[in-house]
């Protein structure tokens, strides 16, 4: 495996070395040198240059290594709480259902849990499932890790699927880590786009890396599931069809598989009457601009009448103003919600990153020279303790009727 | 208690300024750090072996300077460090790349505890820390904010044969998972893996006197070689996964400054958002 330069092509226009996630590529005389100490590999100079001057050699050909055409259909976890479908799963059976008339095949949902409602259930062949494939033991009831990925493995073994989905979720993003691991087979963390290659049948896996300042496709060519953990709002889910029904194949599995060296000993749900931030539609955030951890009332208010949750930059959560659940960006959430309000929120990059696939961004701040304008939809220059609780009586009003 | 801290040098993202030409990462001259998130998990092993007494072992795969992390977790109060560097890893993703750290885990023997950061931020993918765990077929606890307790059961003898568990004590941690509507408190036996989230501690400084052992500390360096890893299970070739296309995201459209006085914007702002509201 290398990557080389051609000099006869190389023009020396740099191109490349701005591309380079690593910083691995310099010109000198005219020429791009590849520090080979730095370079990931990834590619990037390949596709970006204009005169095909930089060649990356294939992967020697290692014969399949697994027999590919064995497995078929697209599966997605149905991750469940406390007994209810979460609502990450029907965005991706409707994913799903958009990929297997791609790859004319069938969409299942696996649900681990125990005495799941029959309604539930039902639920997951109106949104786009064919058949569910159900596991109950009073050990599922809430998730572990470990029985969690046992179990997972032994179905995917048995029943081969080309394609798993599941929700980028704290539990999501724990198991199928470990699945991938065990099964031995590839995993894209955190997409945001999923097709199907039309030529190869390749899911083409495209997900923003450094912080969503580039975006990148991949794919698992030589292993199957071919997986990936998607990301909460961002697939559309289908019309509920209360015509559609599918198959039930229940499956039970013994006591081996079902041991769990973590126990879970108490769950404390700390949300209250507020939104949690994965699952807004709306969030309004506030920020160093707010000044004290009192100021945020505002935030709140206007959250509420907006039925949207609470966010806050870093600066908000390091002075101490808010629970750091609540903080956005690099080193706490990423969000996409339809509507984003930052109030008081500057925009440095690490807030940016966790916001910036916002639908809509709005930006109430007193610099004008803020950098949160450039990212965002709307924005008001001016004193937020002036607008955000007139927007909050206007918004009452106008919600009203 | 023998604890292991894994690491992973990323650019500076504070340094970093986007070209508003190609809307791409002006990366020259960035400086690289120690991932925001690992710093929480190097903080936490340093706490918990001035607390139960032991060892803190940091290890990180990268380029050969990716040296300067380990210098710096050193510095910080890490006992030993070891790089995994070899070109047979680049391009190496996460399967590979959780592979040679359990492969170097494996090496190192016995440990109680491995704490890694919740993902890297240039990555972002959080599946090396639970991908660990798997190769090495412990327990995990992901996202933790709080170990609220260690309970040690019995003192083993180091001499004692191992079966499965390399732990060094037998004892039980309680932490504080943080989920989508709050957290879940768990308890795991040791040997097992945790990784962290911001709120669990709040970094230390490096000490004059940590900086002065860090600048002569002996840096361990394996390859893949030394660790018994087949060149094609890591790297490009042994990676299930692979880049295809790299580009940049379309850029957001430029934003509306709204106009006139404060009610009049408000007034503005509340009819354009209306439709999406209602």
């Amino acid at each position: 495996m290398s990557i080389k330069v051609i000099k006869e092509k190389c023009t020396g226009c740099k191109i490349c070395v701005k591309v380079c996630p690593f910083g691995a590529i310099k010109v000198e005389h005219k020429l791009a040198v590849i520090d080979l100490n730095r370079c990931n590999l990834c590619g990037a100079c390949v596709s970006v240059c204009k005169f095909q001057a930089i060649i990356l050699s294939a992967p020697e050909d290692l014969g399949t290594r697994a027999p590919k055409e064995n497995y078929r259909g697209i599966w997605v976890f149905g991750e469940q709480k406390k007994g209810i479908i979460q609502p990450v799963v029907f965005e991706l059976l409707g994913e799903a259902r958009r990929l297997a008339e791609d790859l004319k095949t069938d969409v299942s949902c696996v649900v681990l849990g125990y005495k799941i409602e029959s309604q539930q259930i039902e639920e997951l062949f109106w949104r786009g499932a064919d058949k569910v494939y159900l596991v109950e033991a009073e050990e599922l009831y809430h998730y572990q890790d470990e029985p969690y990925t046992e179990i997972f493995v032994e179905l995917i073994k048995e029943y081969k699927p080309e394609i798993l989905l599941c929700g980028a979720t704290a539990i999501g993003r724990s198991l199928v880590s470990r699945v991938a691991v065990k099964i031995r087979t590839g995993l894209t963390a955190d997409c945001t786009g999923l097709a199907i290659d039309p030529e190869t049948k390749l899911l083409l896996q495209t997900r923003p890396a450094f912080g969503g300042n580039i975006m990148a496709t991949i794919v698992c060519s030589d292993y199957r599931p071919q997986m990936a953990t998607v990301r909460h709002k961002v697939m559309k889910e289908l019309p509920v069809d209360k015509t559609r029904k599918g198959l039930i194949i229940r499956k039970n599995y013994d006591g081996r598989l079902l041991h769990s060296r973590t126990k879970l000993i108490d769950i404390v749900e700390e949300i209250g009457e507020s939104v949690n931030l994965a699952e807004a539609d709306i969030i309004v955030s506030g920020g160093r601009g707010l000044g004290r951890a009192e100021n945020f009332k505002l935030i709140e208010e206007l959250a509420k009448v907006l039925g949207g949750a609470v966010g806050a930059s870093r600066a908000a959560v390091d002075s101490g103003w808010i629970a750091y659940s609540h903080q956005v960006g690099q080193t706490g959430r990423t969000v996409c919600p339809k509507i984003y309000f930052a109030c008081g929120i500057s925009g440095q990059i690490q807030h940016l990153i966790g916001m910036q696939s916002s639908k809509i961004i709005v930006a109430i701040n007193k610099d004008p020279h803020a950098p949160i304008f450039n990212v965002a939809t709307y924005g008001i220059v001016g004193d937020l303790f002036e607008i955000v609780p007139l927007l909050t009586q206007r918004f009452k009003e106008v919600l009203k009727k | 208690m023998e604890i292991i801290v894994c690491i992973k040098q990323v650019p500076d993202t504070t340094e970093v300024r986007i070209d508003p030409q190609t809307n791409t990462l002006q990366r020259e001259g960035v400086a690289s750090i120690i991932n925001p998130f690992d710093m929480y998990a190097l903080e936490e092993g340093i706490r918990l072996k001035e607390k139960y007494g032991g060892k803190v072992t940091v290890i990180t795969m990268g380029p050969p300077q990716a040296e300067e992390a380990l210098r710096e977790a050193i510095s910080l109060g890490s006992d030993e460090a070891i790089l995994i560097t070899d070109r047979a890893l680049a391009g190496s993703d996460t399967w590979a790349t959780s592979l040679t750290l359990a492969k170097a885990i494996e090496k190192i023997g016995r440990f109680d505890l491995i704490i890694c950061g919740k993902q890297a931020i240039d990555g972002d993918t959080a599946q090396v820390g639970p991908g660990i765990s798997a190769h090495l077929n412990i327990p995990q606890v992901t996202y933790v904010k709080k170990i609220e307790e260690i309970r040690i059961l019995e003192h083993q003898s180091t001499g004692a044969p191992e079966h499965r568990a390399p732990s060094t004590h037998s004892a039980i941690v309680r932490v504080q998972r943080m989920m989508e509507e709050g957290y879940v408190v768990m308890e795991v036996p040791l040997p097992c893996l945790i990784t962290v989230v911001k709120e669990i501690n709040e970094p230390r400084l490096p000490s004059l006197k940590g900086k002065l052992r860090a600048r002569n500390a002996l840096i361990t360096k394996w390859g893949i070689q030394d660790l018994g890893i087949d060149k094609q299970d890591v790297g490009l070739e042994g990676s299930p996964t692979r880049v295809v296309r790299v580009f940049s995201p379309p850029p957001r459209k430029g934003g509306q400054i709204l106009q006139g006085n404060v009610q009049e914007m408000v007034e503005k702002l509340v009819e354009l958002l209306k439709s999406e509201i209602l």
